[in-house]
């Protein structure tokens, strides 16, 4: 585009590009139907839209995926079809913004009718994963089901029984749910813990501070001065409803933002002052060398520390332990390793200039209040349990902790939230638990399987996992680790003996079940859902549309099959699915005075908890640390944990710390072959795996190899090139496109493409998955699923 | 001469390119794939040079939501022989699709790309302002829909008045071709109208 005029830019590029393209639809016409369907000319202008004739109503409910935002949608129905999506409507105001739906919110009305939805029950007629099915009655596929499970339970036990990870639905009486109380009712079955999203986070938070809940609510950030948005991604991956716009507001109030991120997301080009690119996995030496310049600058608050802290210095470290392993200690050089971490240190494994490693630290420590808010990638990683940790050092170190405009770091989910009821899951007989994402181990390898492998509740399981319900989800493949590994383990009948799936469309996990069930979306049926972030709103989801074809909601799939086990009384109760929905919302009705009733409710379809102030995490504690003690077992902030101490592991420190991951960087021996690191990002054209299949948000924003120029060009690789992006576990095969938005060295494959294998098992769907291992981190056994090692040529 | 000039805002330094405009738009319209009456273009600039072991970065962007700026002197109302474009009294331009004959014309005149041509019905479109919604006293769908609060409309000289006249912004032309009735407010890094130093990143997608 060297010398050419911006006009030409937008003029000739896209009308070129344009044109071709109306070109090829004229060709196909003939399918699509005609836009705005009962569109009249002659008008004064034509009105396109598909609402302008007729009596339309309009229903309030929701959008519920897992992107952690739930968003009011006004579905507009006119002849029984919803043909217009609207978003919250109510003023819009900084104390109670609306909820405003995003790119895959508004689309719902396009995945209500896609044309691929699954319309009746089917049955596997070919291999296992072949995707070959027959139609069948739902009465077979129901029998079926109830007679595989009471055969499976009664020859295996019930912890062979398992029900898969699943967060499609993000509603009260979301799918997975259903499945749950269903199983827990027939008599139990093998429990998880962990989830895919934050289970490194949510194991370390609480080592450092005693809970999870280490946030404040987001209408804090606007006293903040400084932010630190450290891998924190909310313009993209949403993290509540309106999180990036109260993240924006914050700037717009005076706060300083600047953005730590391998890439140059949404949140660091347009709500962000600077971004810092990183190199992934090496958040931790960049923590620490910023610990470097404090203490070495003396900028560090050390009264808070001395007050608030064990395991800074040597002068505050549980009894026994040995000299040289406090923090400060680590971090001068003056521990094992005899390494400082000065900022030269980290600028060879961060890739960040060491003066601007410098300046960050004086930056952060010397502008008060100040908030380290981190995204949760990092915990994704191969050591995820670290940068949680060391987030919460710098906010210690700095006094951040307890103050308003300040933030505690870790997790940071917020203690405040609305009071509402929900779909109980029931009591589960068993006490066993895996780690979620070792399930496929437990296909394998259940009864062999340890402590060492994160088995809790029993020392070893009776049997290995044989039957599995996969209600609303897509990680029974797609968004489980190693593809490759997992459907071969998945096709191998002997090992699980039967799958069952609830789903609307025939994705990768649809494709593996032994029955598949076609599921109600929830423009379909009666719920409500709350955001999971800083959930201070309750929706209310009215159906809109009876159930298309002859799909049903994961309510009355797991009713009637409930019934079949003899169990259907239990099950229901006796209610309706709004039945349910009521009950759910008692609570919030005692709560709260100004809660209108729930018939008003149903019918504004938004309440929302007022608040008088901001909510400030560990406030307490930071007024009165004795009389508020944090539940930690030294009632402080543990920067050194004995806990972890004692569980002694490798790659698990006491004070979080940099760790070289494997699969990380030249370091690694692999690193000769795979020299590219390979994450996924969470795209805003998806929730995950949800929404990959509306042709609205392939055309926004279509899947794509996101790849750094600079490694583009040393592989005579250009924008649009067909790439193999590969490792010893597979390979994807799919457009590339280049951009300087990357830190070179690193591609990006958004998480949640939809693998399709071809015949050589080559990957043209362009999941993340095909090339991600399933190898975990040493605290949480949690996933690690950012940690990969690619190469990339052109096809 | 039309009575007022309605007009778009849009405050680059906070639009994300997240695109809930584009798709509101589409939907409220049941706009096809291949249409965008509502499109949102990425400029990117910018390089990495090596330091040491480290990289350092000059790379920025920014995102322009564009749609029909419903110029002040539309140049497809004079490019069309059959009169089909015309401006009401607000200012909005709209297309009265009974009188296109689909010669498409306009779209060659249109400097923003705005015109879109829809090949089963062998008629142009473009964005018309939501002018039932104007008309009910409702926002546009996309003005209504941004999460990042970056957009409003209103009143060309009003918005002037709030957010000052800043117009020309690459990778956008010239505003001096149509007069497009849009202000921005600027992004840190958005580049004067002319500026080559950058390039669309997400072409494919415009
Ligand atoms: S996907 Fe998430 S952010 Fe988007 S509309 Fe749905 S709930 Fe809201
Ligand atoms: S909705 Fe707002 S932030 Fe998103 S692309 Fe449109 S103008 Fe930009
Ligand atoms: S004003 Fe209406 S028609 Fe025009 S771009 Fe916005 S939503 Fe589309």
């Amino acid at each position: 585009m060297s010398d050419a005029t911006q006009t030409e830019n937008l003029l000739t590029e896209t009308l070129l590009s344009r044109r071709s393209f109306v070109k090829m639809s004229a060709a196909v016409g003939g399918t699509a139907a005609l836009a705005g369907g009962g569109v009249k000319y002659g008008l004064e202008w034509a009105n396109r839209s598909a609402a302008a004739q007729g009596e339309t109503t309009v229903v309030p409910t929701g959008c519920a995926h897992n992107c952690g935002g739930r968003c009011a949608i006004r579905a507009w129905v006119e002849d029984g079809r919803v043909t217009r999506i609207e978003t919250d409507q109510r003023p819009d105001t900084f104390e109670d913004p609306q909820l405003r739906a995003c790119m895959r919110g508004r689309s719902n009305r396009k995945r209500l009718y896609h044309p691929d939805r699954l319309k009746y029950p089917m049955k596997r007629v070919g291999e296992r994963g072949s995707g070959e099915f027959e139609r069948i009655s739902w009465d077979e596929a129901l029998d079926t089901v109830a007679e595989e499970m009471t055969r499976i339970k009664e020859e295996y036990g019930p912890e062979s029984m398992y029900r898969n990870y699943a967060t499609g639905g993000g509603s009260t009486m979301r799918g997975s749910i259903n499945a749950t109380r269903l199983m827990n009712l027939f008599g139990g079955q093998l429990n998880s813990y962990n989830n895919y999203s934050w289970a490194a986070a949510q194991w370390a938070t609480p080592y450092s501070l005693g809970t999870q809940l280490s946030g404040s609510s987001r209408d804090d950030w606007v006293n903040s001065k400084f932010i630190l948005a450290w891998g924190f991604n909310p313009a993209e991956m949403i993290f509540g409803t309106n999180t990036q716009h109260y993240l924006k507001e914050a700037q717009r109030a005076g706060a300083k933002i600047i953005v730590i991120d391998p890439r140059m997301t949404m949140t660091a080009s347009a709500i962000a002052d600077e971004w810092i690119p990183i190199r992934p996995g090496t958040d931790n030496a960049l923590m620490d060398a910023m610990a470097y310049v404090m203490i070495t600058e003396g900028l560090h608050d050390q009264d808070f520390l001395d007050t608030y802290t064990i395991g800074f210095d040597e002068d505050h470290m549980p009894d026994g332990i040995p000299p040289g392993n406090s923090y400060r200690s680590y971090v001068m050089g003056e521990g094992e390793d005899a390494t400082p971490k000065t900022p030269e240190w980290a600028e060879s494994i961060t890739l960040i200039p060491r003066d601007r490693i410098i300046r960050l630290a004086r930056e952060f420590a010397m502008t008060k209040p100040a908030a380290l808010i981190q995204g949760t990638g990092m915990n994704r990683r191969a050591y995820g349990e670290q940068p949680v940790r060391g987030g919460i050092n710098l906010a210690a170190m700095t006094g951040n902790i307890g103050i308003n405009g300040g933030w505690a770091s870790g997790m940071g989910l917020c203690e405040r939230g609305i009071s509402v009821g929900g779909f109980p899951g029931g009591e589960n007989p068993v006490e066993a638990a895996i780690p979620v994402y070792l399930w496929t181990e437990a296909i394998v390898r259940g009864t062999e399987m340890g402590p060492e492998d994160g088995l809790v509740g029993v020392d070893r399981l009776p049997s290995n996992i044989k039957f599995v319900y996969n209600c609303g989800g897509n990680c029974l493949v797609n968004q489980h680790g190693d593809i490759n590994k997992t459907v071969e383990i998945l096709k191998d009948t002997s090992l699980c003996e039967f799958i069952v799936v609830h789903e609307h469309f025939m994705n990768a996990s649809a494709k593996f079940a032994d029955i598949l069930l076609p599921a109600a979306m929830d423009l379909e049926q009666d719920d409500l859902a709350t955001t999971w972030a800083w959930g201070e709103s309750l929706i209310s989801f009215s159906k809109a549309v009876e159930p298309l074809y002859e799909a049903r909601t994961d309510y009355d799939i797991c009713a009637d099959l409930a019934e079949r086990l003899g169990i259907g009384e239990e099950f229901t109760e006796g209610k309706t699915q709004e039945e349910w929905v009521r009950e759910a919302v008692e609570v919030t009705e005692e709560t709260y005075d100004d809660f209108p009733g729930y018939e008003t409710w149903r019918e504004e379809g938004i309440y929302v908890a007022k608040f008088d102030e901001p909510f400030v995490a560990f406030k307490d504690f930071r007024e009165d640390p004795e009389e508020h003690p944090l539940e930690t077992p030294s009632g402080k902030i543990e920067i050194f944990s004995e806990a972890i101490w004692d569980l002694d592991r490798e790659g698990l420190p006491a004070v979080a710390q940099y760790v070289p991951e494997w699969e990380g960087g030249p370091w690694d021996p692999l690193y000769e072959k795979y020299p590219l690191s390979c994450m996924g990002s969470h795209y805003q054209r998806r929730s995950h795996s949800t929404f990959d299949e509306i042709p609205w948000l392939d055309e926004a924003m279509p899947q794509r190899l996101f790849m750094s120029t600079v490694d583009a060009e040393s592989r005579g690789i250009e924008d649009g090139d067909l790439v193999r992006i590969f490792n010893d576990r597979g390979e994807v095969r799919i457009a590339v496109r280049v951009t300087p938005r990357l830190v070179p060295g690193l591609v990006d494959l958004p998480q949640g493409g939809w693998w399709e294998p071809d015949e050589d098992g080559v990957d043209i769907g362009g999941s993340v998955n095909t090339l991600t291992s399933l190898k975990t981190t040493p605290g949480a056994f949690g996933n690690a699923q950012h940690t990969a090692l690619v190469e990339v040529e052109k096809a | 001469m039309t009575e007022q000039q309605m007009a778009f805002y849009v405050d680059l330094a906070a639009c994300s390119g997240c695109k809930a405009c584009q798709i509101a738009c589409k939907d409220k319209n049941d706009l096809d794939v291949g249409i965008m009456w509502r499109r949102v273009v990425e400029y990117v600039g910018g390089d990495w040079t090596r330091s040491g072991d480290a990289w350092v970065s000059t790379v920025y962007a920014y995102s322009v939501t564009v749609s029909c700026l419903h110029c002040e002197d539309a140049p497809c109302a004079t490019a069309c022989p059959s009169s089909a474009l015309v401006k009401r009294d607000d200012g909005v331009v709209l297309i009265d699709e009974s009188r296109c004959i689909g010669c498409r014309y306009c779209e060659w005149s249109c400097p923003y790309g705005a015109l879109q041509f829809d090949g089963d019905t062998g008629k142009m479109t473009k964005c018309d302002f939501c002018a039932d919604y104007l008309d009910e006293g409702k926002d546009p769908a996309c003005v209504a829909s941004c999460p990042m609060r970056a957009m409003d409309y209103g009143p060309l000289d009003e918005l002037r008045e709030r957010y000052g006249d800043l117009a020309e912004v690459a990778p956008l032309p010239d505003p001096s071709i149509s007069r497009p009735a849009v202000v921005f407010g600027p992004h840190p890094d958005s580049r004067a109208g002319a500026s080559t130093s950058g390039r669309i990143g997400n072409l494919e997608e415009v």
